[in-house]
């Protein structure tokens, strides 16, 4: 791995990740005053989301049918040796289908704001491609340094995103957002730091790597303190109680696409951050922390089904009840049950689906009214039925209806949690009443009823565009509901490896002191990782004759060393 | 009979002394501009001090350097002065607090 | 056939997509072709399958479509043919179907602004059938839940159907009654979670096997909350049927849901849905015969809201909540049935009362038809002269709900009360007998209301009656017949003359779990059933013969312009604060509000507004006000003074030195 440029043309998942970076120069020549107005930069923003969209798919679909998607590893750069900080990509059973909801979601945010967004449509544009960016690369990070410059790099695109083209509370929504989330990743930066400062400590190199900070063990104490500081910044993002109140604020006040992307995938970093980083690395402080972890899951679940119930403005009931629905993923985390894990996992991509959904129907009725209060509304089944249709679908899904896609999570999580945690697990049950109270009120206050407003009389049903932009969210809900096993077998290996990883690493006592090589990874499937990736030409060529001069002709020192092994000449 | 090393170092504390508190106390410009070389002639003394104390003559050779180093600095200063006078009629250093919050 | 049993709910699910999404556009014969076919369909299919099924019962029948995986759990979705879902498709499809061709005619001419609903409602009536259908032919609680939820779903948009009344009141209707079903299924949800847990399955062969002694052990641990395992499950279960089944306390929903179409109360709300609770009950009778306590409570709800919703019958003047607080009466007597271990009749009971409620409310659906929707009982009166077919099915229906002798709902009900006393339970008995009588006397009050006495409604009104057409009458015979002959296929033995007669009770004997201890089989002397029997009989024809009383030809002759309303005047007069009571339904509504749902209510404005907006809101903005707090102090040392910035430089130094020297 020679070279930025190698790196981006010969790695999966770089080029995944890198992508939508690259696809914003092309930005720059395009032109938003034209006579066509907006209309290419529209065009052009749908086309590259959908190249995006083809190159998960194009990645991943191959290996989905081997029950259980392999890990996926693209070659590892050097970046900053003198820190052991590397480079990193690694996707495996766990953040793929996350990636793919990243991916899936764009096309459709960028489609269904084609009417919401009016100026500035280059820079709303760059700033959702490079939030996808952001957000791949936190999902792929195997290094957790990487995985900070990621999560950061989210930040600023959203805060774009909600400041410019938001509401009128858009500034104070967006500073909010900003600064909670911040607070929490700067303690994540700070337990991040002292992890790798007590790496070098016991071993006396740099590392910031995932896996090998896996292998250190550390004293319990320590370890809640670490913990705490991780668990704090996902907990914000989650958002759980108490730390939610930026959440209803950011999504009134952002347009359509952010509010579906902050919904659909960014709030989903919170709790994959907890699978991935803070529950393996401090087994012993997270399960102490148990208690508090799913306490705090189980006031998210009522209270914020209960807030949602009393609202007066359609998306801050929505916002709200993801709250609610985030809730039962914590719990599902909390319980450390495979079952609870698949659950939560799906779970969160069920979420993304039918809440992106309820944010797009939301913003289409806002395009039209430009109003999101509940007074505003009333009985506009009867002059928009596609619109009543697909709302009804995605309420349905939301609030948990057997068949459709937010069954299958919930059921799962609550089997998973129930042996484990059986009064837990039964109050969170009684969260499906409360999120019928909620979503039936949503329905009742905007759909039924007579036609009360004047300006309600004369509303546009859905067109092509808004319908496009809704059926593969509706059309996924309805298979994931009724043939789960197809989304369900590919994470199992990747979330069995994780379990039994963390289950071992619990049965083994905390050390009273930080200890290098506490705790080997089993050694069958991890000794050698099942690389997908055979890499670039370049580095074939190099493995297979490693004296030769490569042909390839990208003008480059050839390097000792094969896939990423070994020391390496690093051209900056 | 000799001037014991000492006393030179007295001396150079003193004069080290008076020009700090010129610098900190006076309000007119070119009189804290006249403290400071105070200060850098006290710094002088002792350096020539100590090369005789020490026996080496590194002491001196740093003597010239702050004296170029000061005829710079007083050479720059009274020209910002001067420039400062033409603007604001006076070198009060405390009418000069443009940079308040 | 049998292998194409798991065709029969996908049939209508299939007709229901096509008519929701083609209907819209489509001409209304296709439509009707579709959305009846469909169900037609799926009857001629079930028809085949009990024919095939006959020879080979009781063994039970399971067919597997495919697994639903989900890493280590696995759970099949899979279809299970056994005597009791053999009963139940039988009664769900072909009344199912029979509704249908009813509702063709019914819901052929809406008034605006409902003229185009049509397909809508047959999308969502077959996708009611699709639901139900997978309910009662899961072979696990998985399947029955996916269907379970599914019937609560269409039971909200087919009450919600009116939707764009100005007084709300469907939608409000509907929502009433899925929020009402959700909580029963909170607690269905944590039986179920925790049956997974201690078996591992779900599915109901393999948890209620009698034979298995392991299963039956572990039922009797203890478990929570001071209960054994049967018994938490039982409660759980129970509590979820309440739910579904209307009774106490979640019975509230039901008489609110008649405001959808009728054909909708026809099916849902008194032949079907709402009888889920009681399969649900009899499916898993394992666990209730052994938690003792829980059968006695479901006895004795089941009791108690059958006496209990007979009162407020009485005195309903709205046609369509008669019946509604009928079918929850009648309901009780299912669950007070199984409650005393008496499971066919339970069962049975269904079977009849799903043949003549049905009847009841599509000849009740006749008459609002014929009246221009008109459901006030008080401008009714004399329809039998206009509506002579409509009168002699309703007649039928009444009698059968009644429990006259010679009528199915005799049989049935008899059976239900036979069984409470040869259980001992002779105050449950007692109960029982009363809302015989009751249940006798609000029927016949209807019927004469209804359909004797003099018309009381408008002008325009009696020149439009009419009786219905063919597509509405022929449904109304063939559910006559039911009401008539169903109960001949559970004669009890005492009027058979010593043959085995019971074919009913025979046929489903099988599906109730026999444990060793446990002896389920009680049995009376010829001479007390003969005895209770006849004292029902007496109790019956006494309920029936005072409105008949009423609406005789021999009042009229002393009150000429006599219009039929003496029965309920007399009540209000002699008795007024009763009928009060009765006529606000004990004001158990705006009790819920009050207690619950109003304080529900405070809370969650209390954690929005207090919560959220003050303590949560104002930590940040201590937190804002304490960084502006200490950037204003520290601004104060920018004076702008270069003295004081040379101070500050000098201080440095000093410390510096300090630092490193020192």
């Amino acid at each position: 791995m020679d070279s930025f440029l190698d790196l981006i043309l010969g790695n999966t998942l770089t080029r995944l990740v890198f992508f939508p970076a690259v696809a914003c120069i092309p930005l720059l020549f395009l032109r938003e005053d034209g006579p066509t107005g907006a209309r290419p930069v529209k065009i052009y923003a749908l086309v590259a989301s959908l190249v995006e969209l083809g190159f998960g798919l194009y990645y991943v679909l191959p290996h989905l049918g081997d029950g259980g998607f392999p890990l996926m590893r693209d070659a590892a750069l050097d970046w900053i040796p003198s820190f052991g900080i590397r480079y990193e990509l690694v996707m495996d059973g766990i953040s793929m289908p996350l990636v793919l909801l990243t991916v899936f979601l764009l096309p459709l945010v960028l489609l269904g704001s084609w009417r919401g967004i009016t100026k500035h449509w280059r820079a709303f544009t760059a700033a959702n491609l490079l939030l996808t960016t952001g957000m791949l690369g936190a999902f792929l990070a195997f290094d957790l340094f990487v995985f900070y410059v990621f999560w950061e790099v989210m930040l600023v695109p959203m805060y774009l995103i909600i400041g410019i083209w938001g509401g009128e509370r858009r500034i104070y929504a967006a500073v909010k957002f900003f600064l909670f989330t911040l607070a929490g990743s700067l303690l994540m930066l700070v337990a991040i730091l002292w992890l790798a400062w007590t790496h070098f400590d016991l071993t006396g190199t740099w590392s910031f790597s995932y896996e090998v900070l896996l292998e250190m063990g550390l004293p319990a104490n320590l370890q809640m303190w670490l913990f705490a500081a991780f668990g704090l910044a996902f907990l914000i993002k989650v958002p759980v109680f108490p730390v939610h109140t930026w959440l209803p604020d950011a999504h009134v006040e952002a347009p359509t696409g952010g509010s579906v992307i902050l919904a659909g995938v960014l709030l989903k970093l919170g709790t994959y951050g907890l699978l991935r980083f803070a529950l393996p690395l401090f087994p012993h402080a997270s399960h102490r922390a148990q208690p508090w972890l799913v306490a705090v899951a189980l006031i998210g679940i009522l209270y914020g089904a209960l807030v949602a119930w009393v609202q007066v403005d359609m998306k801050k009931l929505v916002a709200y009840s993801s709250i609610a629905h985030l809730g039962f993923v914590v719990l599902g985390l909390a319980a450390v049950d495979l079952i609870a894990w698949q659950g939560a996992l799906i779970q969160m991509v069920n979420h993304g689906l039918s809440t992106g959904a309820l944010f797009l129907l939301v913003g289409m009725i806002y395009d039209r009214r430009h109003t999101k209060r509940f007074d505003d509304f009333s009985g506009i089944a009867a002059v928009m039925p596609w619109f009543a249709f697909f709302l009804v679908f995605s309420t349905l899904a939301s609030v948990g209806l057997p068949g459709l896609n937010g069954f299958v999570g919930e059921f799962l999580i609550l089997i998973g949690s129930f042996r484990e945690l059986p009064v837990a697990a039964a109050v969170a049950t009684f969260g499906v009443v409360l999120a019928a109270v909620y979503l039936m009120k949503l329905l009742y206050r905007v759909l039924w009823g007579p036609l009360e407003h004047e300006e309600n009389k004369s509303l546009t049903d859905l067109d092509l565009r808004e319908i496009v932009a809704l059926v593969p969210l509706c059309a996924l809900m309805l298979w994931i509901g009724f043939a789960p096993q197809g989304f369900l077998a590919p994470s199992q290996t990747a979330l069995e490896r994780l379990h039994t990883q963390y289950t071992s690493r619990l049965a083994q006592e905390a050390p009273s002191e930080p200890t290098m090589a506490w705790w080997r990874p089993p050694e069958a499937p991890d000794a050698a990782p099942d690389t997908l990736d055979e890499g670039t030409p370049l580095q074939q060529a190099r493995r297979d004759d490693p004296g030769r001069e490569p042909a390839v002709g990208i003008g480059m020192e050839a390097s000792p060393g094969a896939s990423g092994e070994g020391s390496r000449e690093v051209l900056r | 009979m000799t001037v014991p090393v000492t006393w030179y170092l007295l001396l150079a504390a003193a004069l080290f002394a008076i020009g700090t508190a010129g610098v900190l106390t006076r309000r007119n410009g070119i009189t804290i501009f006249l403290s400071i070389e105070l200060m850098l002639n006290a710094v002088n003394l002792s350096f020539v001090a100590y090369s005789r104390l020490l026996d080496q003559l590194t002491g001196q050779l740093v003597v010239f350097f702050v004296l170029a180093v000061a005829a710079a600095e007083a050479a720059v200063g009274l020209a910002l002065f001067i420039a400062i006078y033409r603007h604001r009629r006076t070198i009060d250093i405390n009418r000069m607090n443009l940079m308040r919050w | 056939m049998l292998d194409w049993l798991w065709l029969i709910p996908l049939i209508p699910l299939a007709s229901a997509a096509v008519t929701g999404l083609l209907g819209p556009r489509a001409p209304k014969a296709a439509v009707t072709t579709v959305a009846v076919g469909g169900p037609g369909l799926a009857l001629l299919l079930a028809l085949g399958s009990l024919w095939e099924y006959a020879a080979i019962a009781p063994e039970p029948v399971t067919r597997t479509l495919y697994a639903w995986t989900a890493g280590t759990i696995e759970i099949p979705v899979a279809f299970l043919l056994d005597p009791l879902s053999a009963v139940m498709l039988f009664v769900v499809t072909f009344v199912g179907f029979w509704i249908h061709v009813y509702s063709v005619g019914y819901m052929g001419h809406e008034p605006a602004p409902y003229e185009h609903s049509y397909q809508r409602f047959f999308a969502y009536l077959n996708l009611f059938m699709a639901a139900m259908l997978l309910l009662i032919l899961g072979n696990n609680f998985l399947v029955s839940f996916v269907g379970w939820e599914g019937v609560g779903l269409c039971s909200y948009l087919l009450i919600g159907f009116y939707f764009q009344n100005d007084d709300r009141v469907p939608p409000q209707a509907g929502r009433k009654a899925f929020i009402v079903n959700r909580i029963g299924d909170f607690a269905f949800l944590v039986g179920m979670l925790t049956l997974f847990s201690v078996f591992g399955t779900l599915e109901y062969l393999e948890i209620f096997d009698a034979h298995n002694a392991a299963h039956v052990a572990a039922f009797g641990e203890p478990y929570a909350l001071g209960l054994t395992l049967a018994s938490f499950v039982a409660l759980c279960l129970f509590i979820g049927a309440t739910g579904k089944s209307a009774q106490i306390p979640l019975y509230v929903w039901l008489p609110d849901a008649m405001a959808g179409p009728t054909p909708v109360s026809a099916l849902i709300h008194a032949a079907t849905m709402v009888t889920a609770g009681v399969y649900i009950v009899v499916r898993t009778n394992l666990i209730f015969q052994l938690a003792g306590g829980v059968s006695m409570l479901v006895a004795c709800i089941g009791a108690a809201t059958a006496l209990f919703a007979a009162t407020m019958a009485l005195t309903q003047t709205d046609l369509k909540k008669v019946l509604a607080y009928s079918t929850v009466s009648q309901l009780g007597y299912m669950f007070l049935a199984a409650g005393v271990g008496a499971y066919t009749a339970a069962i049975f009971h269904l079977f009849t009362h799903a043949f003549f409620k049905a009847l009841l409310f599509l000849g009740a659906g006749s008459v609002i038809h014929a009246l221009g929707g008109e459901q006030d009982i008080r401008k009714m009166g004399g329809l039998r002269k206009y509506l002579p077919v409509t009168w002699v099915t309703f007649w039928i229906g009444s009698a059968a709900l009644a429990g006259l002798p010679l009528f199915s709902g005799f049989f049935s009900k008899d059976e239900i009360l036979a069984g409470a006393w040869a259980h001992g339970h002779w105050f449950l008995w007692g109960i029982g007998a009363l809302t015989a009588l009751l249940t006798a006397f609000y029927s016949f009050r209807l019927l004469g209301l209804t359909f004797h006495g003099g018309f009381r409604g408008t002008k325009q009104e009696r020149e439009h009656l009419h009786e219905s057409p063919a597509v509405m009458t022929v449904p109304l015979g063939i559910l006559a017949v039911g009401a008539l002959g169903a109960g001949y296929l559970g004669i009890p033995k005492v009027l058979s003359f010593g043959a085995e007669l019971n074919r009913f009770h025979h046929w489903l004997e099988p599906v109730v779990a026999h444990l060793s201890g446990h002896e389920a089989v009680a049995h009376l002397a010829v001479r007390t059933e003969w005895l209770l029997m006849g004292a029902t009989t007496f109790l019956a024809l006494l309920g029936a013969a005072i409105p008949g009383i009423f609406f005789s030809h021999a009042l009229p002759r002393f009150q000429p312009d006599y219009r039929g309303t003496a029965l309920d005047d007399g009540f209000a007069y002699f008795l007024p604060k009763v009928y009060t009571v009765l006529y606000f339904k004990y004001w158990v509504d705006e009790v819920y509000d009050k207690l619950i749902v109003r304080p529900l209510r405070r809370l969650a404005e209390f954690f929005w507004k207090f919560v959220d907006g003050i303590v949560i809101e104002g930590a940040i903005r201590v937190g804002t006000f304490l960084t502006e707090l200490a950037g204003d102090f520290g601004r104060f040392s920018t004076t702008g003074n270069v003295r004081d910035y040379l101070l500050y430089l000098f201080l440095g130094i000093i410390i510096l030195f300090w630092w490193v020297f020192v």
